[in-house]
């Protein structure tokens, strides 16, 4: 299956994070492209008249009251985090 | 070199005039109990990580619900600034990786804000202190719902990350590029501030980062309708740094284009401490935020009667409360200027100006003793012991002649110590000016005229200053408690009957 021509593997990879070995680039390229066929496909639907939609269910307004409940502990909220320090997640420096 | 003032806001530079172009992207958080799309509680000051739950950390599996109350003060804003309300909205996902971010999108909107357009109404310094400064319209954009990000700590090797802050509503105000002076951004937050204060919708405190500032900064010869390359002015994180981070961007890129070089698309730092800023980093390609709707959460309709409802818990804004102070109530700038800011302070003075019937006199008392008082005792105007009623009764006394301005400031003193009604201090430590209906007031008067027959002659003469001649003796013989104004009548009477 051919990747499709809009597809920036490099840039979707980045944007994603990921260290690509060539060999997986091909593979994903390949993958994703053939989902970029698909919506290729559906854009040829014809969808004059129709409302766009934000939602399949034309329902509106799902809310709840303000009304606080408790949470996690700090003990739960941190028990994924690989590493911690003053109850907070410790990660590599970053600055933006 | 250069210069920039609020007035002109053009500045020279060799041949050319440039001037300032400024959008500010205005952040200010939402004072509700719970977070903006679940109900774990939101606050300031509280232990790290404390106040998380799956949603907040986007934990596999956990779905959002709005907040209504979230949405009640978002478009409460809206209308206060003059904005459409959108009939529908939506949720968007920006995608983007940082630790601040634990879903690795933020939940924002991107398309269809619900607040579009609108205006915040801007004073500029006047010519003196005492003088109004122009006034201004400042179009928005537009205005939408996000959830705030957690706050990371920057250590030496690594960075700490609190979650507390995460899913906080956060309404994004976004100005056009309108504004040409940092003077003009300084009273544009001024201005949102006091609204956001005014409409109960967030205390806007920047020490808590409830209101948050990032500038957009440009600079264009005059008369060019493109703009320039505009560079993003972080970190403005308390309103004078507001105004000294763009007046020294302004300048900063001044000096660029007079050595020949060209501005570059970039965000920069501004360190208020040091009046200095930093590239963070130069925008080699627009970011890719790949936004997409939301399909945890379901779209937002607001009808008319929504809108009414909020419509009419809407406050009357500080500068529309001033026109009509001025207009109602006949009070000075400087007396509006002080009162209308703060909304309990300008209640307070409503309340009092309609019992005593002297807006005036209670606007002065207020503006030179109580706010002095309450600035030394370090309280709050809600635990004043001089209530509204107190402050007319005084200006009442005052205005009957009762008591003497001097006795006035001394009971005004013991009133706010105690709380004790000004007629009681009055009576109680003999302040009371002497009594008005007896005839002594008349007789000393009599004696005093009788005894300067110098003063008589000059004031027949047609010489009218003559007649403080004889106010002496009368205020001596009453101890200082006779009314100045009723000895000048009484004297006027006599003399004319003389």
């Amino acid at each position: 299956m051919s990747s499709a021509p809009q597809l920036n593997i490099d840039h979707v990879a980045k944007l994603a994070r990921l260290a690509l070995t060539p060999e997986e680039k091909a593979q994903f390229a390949a993958q994703l492209g053939s989902v970029l066929h698909h919506i290729e496909q559906l854009a040829k639907v014809d969808v004059a008249g129709v409302e766009p939609s934000a939602h399949a269910f034309a329902v509106h307004n799902v809310w709840q009251d303000d009304v606080a409940r408790p949470g996690l502990t700090v003990a739960d909220a941190l028990r994924n985090a690989p590493a911690q320090r003053e109850n907070m997640i410790a990660v590599p420096k970053v600055v933006e | 070199m250069t210069s920039v003032t609020h007035s002109v806001p053009s500045v020279s530079q060799s041949s050319i005039n440039y001037e300032a172009v400024i959008g500010l992207e205005v952040h200010v958080q939402i004072k509700t109990a719970s977070k903006v799309f679940t109900r774990v509680a939101a606050g300031y000051g509280h232990e790290p990580n404390s106040l998380t739950d799956p949603v907040v950390l986007g934990l596999p599996g956990a779905l959002p619900v709005m907040n209504k109350a979230a949405l009640d003060a978002i478009i409460k804003a809206g209308l206060l600034l003059g904005c459409e309300i959108a009939p529908v909205c939506k949720w968007d996902r920006k995608q983007y990786f940082y630790p601040d971010s634990p879903k690795n999108y933020q939940i924002s909107q991107y398309d269809q804000p619900i607040c579009l357009g609108g205006s915040v109404e801007i004073e500029l310094p006047g010519a003196a202190r005492n003088v109004m400064g122009a006034h201004k319209n400042i179009p928005l954009t537009r205005i939408h719902l996000e959830e705030d990000v957690g706050k990371l700590n920057h250590g030496a090797t690594e960075s700490l990350v609190d979650y507390n802050r995460a899913g906080t509503p956060l309404m994004e105000i976004v100005s056009d590029p309108a504004m040409h002076s940092a003077e003009e951004a300084y009273a544009y937050l001024t201005s949102i501030r006091a609204t956001m204060i005014y409409g109960g919708i967030s205390d806007c405190d920047m020490e808590k980062g409830q209101l948050r500032c990032d500038a957009n900064i440009s600079i264009r010869p005059v008369g060019q309708a493109k703009l320039g390359t505009k560079v993003e002015l972080k970190n403005l994180n308390s309103i004078s740094f507001v105004r000294d981070g763009i007046e020294h961007e302004i300048k900063r890129q001044l000096a660029v284009i007079e050595r020949g070089g060209t501005i570059v698309q970039e965000t920069r730092d501004y360190d208020g401490m040091t009046g200095t800023s930093q590239s963070l980093r130069t925008k080699e390609e627009a970011h890719d935020y790949r936004y997409f709707p939301d399909p945890d959460l379901l779209p937002v309709a607001v009808d008319a009667a929504w809108k009414a409802r909020l419509q009419a818990e809407c406050p009357e804004l500080p500068f529309a409360k001033q026109r009509r102070f001025q207009a109602d109530y006949a009070l000075p700038y400087t007396l509006t200027s002080v009162l209308v800011w703060d909304r309990a302070l300008a209640d307070y003075f409503e309340e009092a100006a309609k019992l005593s019937g002297k807006p005036q006199a209670v606007g002065n008392w207020i503006a030179n003793d109580l706010l002095r008082e309450i600035g030394h005792a370090k309280i709050e105007l809600a635990s004043s012991k001089v209530r509204p009623a107190h402050l007319a009764a005084l200006v009442q006394l005052v205005e009957a002649g009762t008591v003497l301005n001097q006795a006035a400031k001394e009971i005004f003193t013991e009133m706010f110590a105690t709380g004790e009604l000004p007629e009681a201090i009055a009576e109680k430590r003999g302040l009371k000016a002497a009594p008005t209906d007896n005839n002594e007031l008349e007789q000393w008067c009599r004696d005093s005229i009788a005894a300067n027959a110098k003063a008589l002659a000059e004031f027949k003469a047609g010489k009218d200053s003559a007649i403080n001649a004889f106010k002496g003796p009368v205020m001596k013989a009453a101890k200082g408690k006779a009314n100045p104004k009723l000895v000048d009548e009484t004297l006027r009477r006599l003399l004319a009957g003389m």
